[in-house]
């Protein structure tokens, strides 16, 4: 709460004043800023806040209660005291005891933290080089790097199977030039997994990572070369720092999505390598457990918060 | 500084792009190939396309992610422009770090959370699961990247236009509708096109708030892929990536002769 009260004091004295001029204007008083607050506004309480909400709730109570058709017991308030009297943490404590849940979300972090580094080996050097590029070109790369991020998720994991395949493309060429003599057993590993993150993830290290690169004052590096700085030297005292904003906002836009991702550990990983998306996905549709289900999101969601928020505020901030 | 490029440079652009690029097009010429087989090419032939007319299911899959689609994307449009607003222009009112926290927490939150909170949610109020279900769930989580997208552009919009059409006595109403929106179009636009794909794209939270009946494109795609990889679904992604492709390099050479014009405008003011 302190951060945006902050900001407004010392950031943006202009728009104080814009507000101050405003709240003098009689037009303001009508109705477009309490609609355009309040519409959105609802709209994600109702069905953001309140969604997330009832999954605590659901993660809380008993198996059989919360079944379906399971009944919602919302509404009238003297069954509220009962209702709470129901709630249990067995769902949680039932988490706690298996083994398979705890390995999940640990392999899950790993996982999502390795492929988040691969990815910035790959996205910084792309995106160093957009930024060096011919001014003429940029637009060009730019939309050459956005196009695949527009482009279905689900497909681009789909291109990967036929390549990686026992039989497939990748294996044929390398057999074809004779590096190898057996296949290469990829695909149902975990590197598969690891390569449909780095490649699906790819746009969104690049693009902040870009962004910072592209903003940055290059007369910086001209004046470090003038005093005798090795190019490499310039590199890491000067352009690295400086672009570590687009980096911090790019691991956090992989890290993320990549720990709860369930597209790609199902089509690629293989039934062995048991991520965390996964397995709210198979607790709820094989086993059919929704409490189970809603108790496994609810402990993510709260593994995962503190870089949500830290991500938060970065946006907000930089916004 | 801008007009060399160093050989390092050059090689990570090739890299980095042959490793964008080289999968998706190893399944649209995949997607011409006559064999059934898909890693093995026995020449070019377009019969999976047309088998692809006559696949009733897939049709009508495509028919309903389309209206899903459509619908989401300009609803979402319309209140995530208004929360872009609410955002950028009031600094204060009350719940503003909640609004803040509900706008970003779903651009990074794991589908199956969203998708999961939104059915449990659907169930608790008793509402049949089906298409309409799929269309809340998908503007409730598209708004949030358009609010990102016109907030980034109202961010660096000149107020004082605003300003002074409304110290003119213009109301906040008109002063939208005359000022401020002509000038964010691109951007409005942007945010529809991409809730519209991210729309078109979304596997998981559709199938956790879909019913009888609203089986969309993606589901169907999932279902067969998990039975092996098939030059049919080769098809259709090669026809999905086509549309998206034409979309996103269309806006992108419209924005550029728009910037063009703008800046040739400005020149010429500047010289008179």
């Amino acid at each position: 709460m302190g951060e945006p009260g902050r900001k407004t004091e010392i950031g943006s004295g202009r728009q104080g004043d814009a507000e101050v001029r405003a709240a003098r204007r009689p037009a303001s008083r009508g109705l477009f800023r309490p609609v355009v607050i309040a519409v959105p506004y609802l709209w994600l309480v109702g069905l953001f806040l309140v969604p997330f909400l009832i999954v605590i709730k659901i993660s809380l109570s008993q198996t059989a209660v919360a079944m379906p058709p399971y009944r919602p017991t919302f509404g009238d308030p003297s069954t509220w005291w009962s209702a709470l009297q129901q709630l249990s943490f067995d769902n949680y404590l039932w988490i706690a005891g298996d083994e398979l849940y705890f390995n999940a979300y640990v392999l899950s972090l790993a996982i999502a933290a390795a492929s988040t580094l691969l990815t910035l080996l790959i996205a910084y050097p792309l995106a160093y080089g957009m930024s060096k590029a011919p001014p003429a070109w940029r637009t060009t790369l730019l939309m050459l790097v956005i196009l695949p991020f527009w482009t279905s998720f689900l497909i681009r994991v789909y291109a990967w199977i036929a390549i990686l395949k026992p039989e497939g493309l990748l294996n044929q060429l390398l057999m074809s030039i004779g590096v190898i003599h057996d296949p290469l057993v990829i695909l149902n590993t975990p590197v598969a997994i690891f390569i449909g993150i780095v490649y699906s993830y790819l746009p969104f290290m690049t693009l902040p990572i870009y962004a910072g690169l592209d903003r940055m004052d290059h007369s910086l590096i001209e004046a470090a070369a003038d005093l005798g700085s090795p190019p490499l030297k310039a590199f890491w005292t000067i352009t690295f720092p400086l672009s570590l904003r687009g980096v911090v906002a790019g691991c956090f836009l992989v890290f993320i999505p990549a720990a709860g991702e369930f597209v790609i550990p199902d089509l690629l990983g293989g039934s062995r390598t048991l991520m965390i998306g996964k397995t709210v996905w198979l607790e709820f549709f094989t086993n059919r457990d929704w409490p189970v289900a809603s108790a496994v999101a609810v402990v993510l969601v709260a593994i995962l918060v503190v870089p949500i928020v830290i991500f938060q505020r970065q946006q907000a901030r930089a916004g | 500084m801008t007009g060399r490029i160093s050989k390092f440079n050059v090689v990570s652009l090739v890299f980095g792009f042959a490793f964008l690029y080289l999968p998706i097009l190893t399944l649209v010429v995949y997607s011409f190939n006559a064999s059934k087989l898909v890693t093995v090419w026995a020449g070019f032939s377009t019969v999976w396309y047309r088998e692809l007319w006559h696949n009733r299911g897939l049709m009508e899959a495509a028919w309903v992610t389309l209206r899903v689609g459509l619908l989401s994307a300009s609803v979402a449009t319309l209140l995530g422009t208004m929360a872009a607003i609410a955002l950028s222009r009031y600094r204060r009112f009350f719940g503003r770090t909640l609004m803040t926290g509900m706008v970003y927490a779903p651009l990074v939150m794991p589908e199956v959370i969203t998708g999961l909170s939104l059915l449990l949610f659907f169930v608790a109020i008793d509402m049949d699961r089906g298409f309409w279900t799929v269309t809340l769930a998908h503007i409730s989580f598209t708004m949030c990247f358009v609010t990102v997208v016109v907030q980034s552009r109202l961010l660096t919009f000149d107020r004082s236009l605003e300003d002074a059409a409304m110290d003119l006595g213009a109301t906040p109403t008109v002063t939208l509708f005359q000022v401020t929106l002509p000038l964010i179009w691109p951007a409005v636009a942007a945010g529809w096109m991409l809730a519209f794909t991210l729309s078109l794209d979304d596997l998981v939270i559709a199938s956790f708030t879909t019913g009888p009946g609203a089986t969309t494109l993606p589901m169907k795609i999932y279902s067969q892929v998990r039975l092996g990889v098939t030059p049919e679904i080769n098809a259709v992604c090669t026809i999905l990536i086509a549309i998206v492709a034409t979309g996103v390099v269309v806006t992108t050479l419209l924005n550029k002769r728009r910037l063009v014009r703008q800046a040739r405008d400005e020149r010429l003011a500047a010289g008179a």
